[in-house]
């Protein structure tokens, strides 16, 4: 076989869709898009995205465990990733206190994680001492060898992400721009941020089986951050953030399926355009003077507010 | 004034804090009513921040006691309202200032809320009402990150407010806002006290704009506290004796008092636009204008 993008779209897509493994890979990428869809809307808000890629750079410790343990490299990646959110959540709450360290400290923490871990990984590689198998794939993505059964775990590791999710949700965001007050409220802010990087490794993980580790990021960082310059009505922007992650890992993994290049590069490809599009729209319509772009006329008269 | 029972807002019994191995204050006794306004002053480093994380559960006392609403610090988390002093939201922050109101309201409840019943649109009737009430309608609907200090201020009363609490806890309200508007949020905060029995604790640098309203203030300086009314507490002799430095009160034709010789921060400290003019000597009052 010898696929070809022709020009009938409509052609195209019913070809795409008479492999069941095609169609196993679109399904992946649906569940990929929404999960990172969702948990990256809120790690853009709370901004940990160093923390989203130092649990995507667990594809290496993860994959070599697994290597070294003889079990599947993707086992390996989400137990790595789960492992890694853990340890950043528990440097987070060294100091003591309620609230979280402050975001310097925090990084730091991150980026020691993240360097104990590449070690980790080296070392189990060393005592391995063979040669990772389908390297480029892992690290750059595929639309194959997406299983049966490997679509049943990204299915169930996806649900159970989106219900954690929901389940914080509310408390989270409060927590995420607001952490003095929501700690005045009741909310237990560091362990709603270690549950949040937890769900958040679960989801890098999932993403990586299809856009590959180096580029979960598309997936992750592209759809909310575009979303998010569209507009700040929070439903809105986590409706669009799934649209936008459902397009994107679509086309790249049809644009994939008629080239030779990997799926992550057409992905995070795409991912890339769709952010400066929504920028470049965001600019226009703020030079244009929008209605949230413009000051509001007059202020209130300071004996308005009683009457 | 519904619940103006014999239990107080709150009440210190001979409480101390230490920070950091050194004792912030000692031996404070003070308490507040239900329903009474009541403002904290002192100078910066006094521990007025710190008094307010004590009441809300946040700090623990190293010695005495204190209750809050009946009940241990941190217990009636749900009727206690708080603005934290001088917060300013990342400019990218991508929500509206309507939904930092709301998540005063309902922010700390697990799970999502079910859209399009009535206690949803109960919900969002409170969040406007409260957004109209401190006169942020214009710009509520916007990014918070896009509101301008002042403005994101009156949003974050809003946000204290919403609940109703029995007790407000407000760290430097005024911080931020232009004349007017100090005038205009403290009558709002006193006509919310008075119509809604809600006790309030104010800090404040400036006792002025509060002077029609206050119940009662408590001065916190070199880790003591006096508690009483305005004309007890800012005078000369209750001042120099708490400071140990010689300090006069005058008072203006206008009724405005200004303290002249009270130990000032350092003016970096100070930054604010509306107060860099009142001069190296004058503290709890003095405006430039
Ligand atoms: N975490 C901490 N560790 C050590 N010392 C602290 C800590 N937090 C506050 N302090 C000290 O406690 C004292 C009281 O601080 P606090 O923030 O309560 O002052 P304040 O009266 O609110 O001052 P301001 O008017 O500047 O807000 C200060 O001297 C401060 O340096
Ligand atoms: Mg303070």
């Amino acid at each position: 076989m010898s696929p070809h993008l022709g020009p009938n779209v409509a052609q195209d897509v019913s070809e795409l869709v008479e492999y069941h493994f095609m169609v196993n890979a679109l399904l992946a990428g649906a569940i990929v898009a929404v999960t990172a869809g969702v948990a990256g809307w809120l790690m853009v808000l709370r901004a940990e995205a160093f923390a989203g890629h130092t649990l995507s750079v667990m594809a290496f410790p993860g994959a070599s465990a697994a290597a070294l343990a003889g079990i599947p490299a993707a086992w390996g990646y989400y137990a790595a990733c789960a492992l890694a959110a853990l340890a950043i959540g528990r440097t987070g709450s060294l100091r003591g206190g309620r609230t979280p360290a402050p975001r310097g400290e925090a990084a730091a923490g991150i980026a020691l994680v993240q360097a104990a871990a590449l070690a980790a990984g080296f070392l189990f590689l060393s005592l391995y001492g063979g040669v990772l198998g389908d390297l480029e794939s892992d690290l750059f993505g595929t639309f194959l060898g997406v299983s049966d059964e490997r679509l049943i775990t990204l299915l169930v590791v996806g649900a159970a992400v989106l219900a954690v999710l929901a389940a914080i949700a509310r408390p989270l965001v409060f927590a995420s721009v607001d952490p003095d007050v929501a700690a005045a409220h009741g909310v237990r802010v560091r362990a709603l941020g270690s549950v949040f990087l937890l769900a958040l490794g679960l989801a890098v993980a999932a993403a990586s089986q299809v856009t590959g580790a180096l580029l979960v990021f598309s997936l992750l960082v592209g759809p909310a951050a575009s979303a998010q310059a569209l507009t700040s009505r929070p439903l809105a922007s986590l409706v669009l953030t799934v649209a936008l992650g459902l397009i994107v890992a679509w086309v790249g993994l049809g644009v994939s399926y008629f080239s030779t290049y990997p799926a992550g590069f057409f992905i995070a490809t795409a991912s890339c355009l769709v952010y400066v599009l929504a920028r470049l729209l965001a600019g226009l319509r703020s030079r244009r003077g929008g209605p949230r772009a413009r000051l509001p006329a007059a202020e209130p008269a300071p004996g308005e507010v009683l009457a | 004034m519904s619940t103006s029972g014999a239990t107080p807002a709150f009440e210190l019994r001979a409480a101390s804090v230490r920070l950091g191995g050194t004792t912030v204050w000692s031996e404070l006794s003070a308490s507040v009513a239900r329903g009474e306004f009541v403002a904290l002053l002192g100078a910066n480093g006094s521990g007025k921040s710190t008094l307010l994380r004590v009441l809300l559960g946040a700090l623990a006392l190293s010695a005495g006691s204190a209750d809050v609403l009946g009940a241990a610090p941190g217990r009636s988390a749900r009727a206690v309202g708080y603005l934290p002093q001088r917060r300013a939201f990342d400019s990218g922050t991508r929500l509206r200032g309507r939904d930092i109101v709301r998540l005063g309201l309902d922010g700390d409840r697990y799970g999502l809320p079910l859209p399009g019943r009535r206690a949803s649109a109960a919900a969002r009737a409170r969040v406007a009402e409260a957004i109209e009430l401190v006169g942020a309608s214009a710009y509520a609907g916007r990014a918070i990150g896009e509101a301008s200090g002042g403005e994101q201020q009156r949003l974050l009363i809003a946000q204290a407010l919403v609940r109703k609490p029995d007790l407000l806890l407000l760290d430097e309200p005024l911080d931020g806002l232009d004349l007017p508007s100090q005038a205009a949020v403290a009558a709002l905060v006193a006509h919310i006290s008075r119509s809604h029995g809600m006790a309030v604790l104010l800090v404040a640098h400036d006792v002025n704009p509060l002077l029609p309203y206050l119940d009662r203030v408590i001065y916190l300086a070199g880790g003591r506290a006096v508690e009483g009314t305005v004309e007890e507490v800012i005078t000369a002799e209750t001042l120099s004796e708490l400071h140990g430095v010689p300090i006069e009160v005058l008072r203006a034709s206008d009724g405005r008092l200004v303290v002249v010789g009270a130990p000032d921060p350092p003016a970096h400290h100070h930054d604010r636009h509306n107060r860099a003019g009142a001069g190296a000597a004058a503290h709890s009052g003095a405006h430039a204008h």
